[in-house]
């Protein structure tokens, strides 16, 4: 099937772009790698008039990272270059393994991390990670900017936060708490390729005498949007968590989740996942953590 | 509205009207009559169209010719030398690392932009290259066998 009709527009500059996008509004999309726009236009199941190019604006694809500021991440930045990025390796090593888990090689050299949040599915792999990271978007708009909390961000399957006019510059992501580690686990019917029956991410930060000081659990297709599992949280934050407590962080989880059933999986089979990568993830967090020092 | 683009596929620069809504896959097959990169599912799940961008596999079903316009593409056509395969090519042929020869074309050049980078790849990094290259017919045993005697130089 063939692309229906659309104008291609190249802005020069963000700020071009936001106006463009706000003097079409719903009948524009911005176009960053196109893995997911594009299927869908091929589809039909959206024709916008008008692509809003953000290829034509230099210096978008950087991920760079200095110590007061973060990692921050460009609006172009691939999946694969995350993936392969020294930096985020270092920094933040959950980011470059998610990004291995996602689609393929020519799949994740042309899709973008900003891409894959704003398109706001609920297994959107790159939103757990970076939830728990405690993410932030920078959103510029044809007026004032803002800074976003990945938090706040999903408000529906594939509706975000985004107002009139704006788009995601780059992504933010504060340093790592102290003596913490994060993991993804994202479970899968085949080993490449395919999408996450369901996903989540922990982070958890130790104390010195190995109590949990923080902990966060964001899940990806466990319900119409990314979430965080936050009673499960509050279950572990503050104590020193053996396998009794794991066990009641995950009952948590599962309680707080409300996945669906599809053709991919039935909403019960998702809840027990929840369980199992919640305790099997914290697990791993922790052993991360204690590796961690600092 | 068609806009003009600049091409360079494989060493030989071209120069397109093209409409925005083709994609790089299209121009490739239908105005440069490039036919070894397929179009099959044409929603970037199979490799079949797999190109080499700057260096890059990508899935060219999913790349407008407009955001390819100034890049570098290679396809399968541009790697045999005066009548010479490319050692890839060679491997394939010699190792059995195709039957019907559909997927061949995106295989080869998924494992060329791995060799490219990273002339002596672990099996983990070229299983990770060809995930995205689904082929129905082989198994996929020769064609790692195909890129490993690449790797070995004993193509
Ligand atoms: C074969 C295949 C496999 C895939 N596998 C996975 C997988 O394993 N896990 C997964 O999570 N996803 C997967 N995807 C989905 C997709 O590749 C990712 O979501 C990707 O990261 C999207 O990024 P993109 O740059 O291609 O987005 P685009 O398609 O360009 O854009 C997606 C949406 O976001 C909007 N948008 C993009 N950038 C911005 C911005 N900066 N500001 C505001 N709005 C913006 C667009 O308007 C559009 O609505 C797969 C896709 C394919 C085709
Ligand atoms: S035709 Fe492009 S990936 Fe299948
Ligand atoms: S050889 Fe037939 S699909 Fe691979």
């Amino acid at each position: 099937m063939r692309l229906p009709s659309f104008e291609y527009l190249e802005p020069k500059t963000i700020r071009e772009a936001c106006k463009l996008l706000a003097k079409y509004g719903p009948e524009a999309r911005v176009l960053a790698g196109g893995t997911d726009l594009l299927p869908k236009m091929k589809s039909k199941e959206i024709t916008p008039r008008y692509l809003i190019a953000l290829k034509s604006i230099e210096g978008l694809d950087y991920i760079d990272y200095q110590p007061g500021k973060g990692l921050r991440i460009g609006a172009l930045a691939t999946l694969e270059s995350v993936r392969n990025s020294p930096v985020v390796k270092e920094r933040c090593p959950v980011l470059g393994e998610t990004a291995s888990l996602m689609a393929s090689t020519q799949v994740r050299n042309l899709a973008t991390v900003a891409g894959n949040i704003c398109n706001a599915v609920p297994s959107a792999d790159m939103a757990p990670p970076l939830m728990v990271l405690g993410a932030k978007l920078r959103v510029s708009s044809p007026g004032k900017g803002r800074l976003a909390p990945i938090q706040d961000f999903f408000q529906g399957p594939g509706q975000t936060a985004l107002g009139a006019g704006e788009i995601v510059t780059e992504i933010v992501v504060p340093n790592p708490l102290p003596k913490s580690g994060s993991v993804y686990l994202k479970h899968t019917v085949r080993q490449a390729m395919d999408l996450a029956l369901l996903g989540a991410a922990t982070m958890v930060a130790l104390d010195g005498k190995g109590a949990c000081k923080d902990v966060r659990i964001a899940l990806a297709t466990a319900a119409p949007t990314p979430i965080r599992a936050l009673r499960a949280e509050e279950v572990l934050r503050g104590k020193v968590i053996d396998d009794a407590l794991l066990a009641e962080a995950s009952a948590a989880a599962v309680e707080e989740a409300r996945p669906r059933s599809s053709v991919r999986a039935s909403e019960s089979y998702r809840r027990k996942l929840v369980g199992v990568l919640v305790s099997r993830g914290i697990a791993q967090a922790m052993s991360r953590a204690r590796a961690a020092g600092r | 509205m068609k806009q003009t683009i600049t091409l360079t596929v494989n060493g030989d620069e071209f120069q397109l009207a093209v409409d925005p809504r083709r994609t790089l896959l299209e121009v490739l097959r239908e105005e440069l009559h490039l036919t070894g990169a397929k179009k099959n599912c044409n929603e970037g799940e199979c490799g079949a169209c797999t190109v080499i961008m700057d260096g890059k596999a990508v899935s060219s079903c999913l790349v407008l010719a407009v955001q390819a316009r100034g890049k570098k593409i290679e396809t399968i056509e541009g790697l045999a030398r005066n009548g010479k395969l490319h050692p890839l090519q060679e491997a394939f042929v010699k190792h059995g690392g195709l039957q019907c020869g559909f997927c061949t074309p995106g295989m080869i050049m998924s494992a060329k932009a791995l060799l490219d980078k990273n002339p002596r790849p672990t099996e983990d990094e070229i299983k990770t290259a060809i995930a995205g290259n689904l082929c129905r017919c082989t198994g996929y045993v020769k064609i790692l066998e195909s890129i490993k005697a690449v790797v070995d130089g004993k193509g």
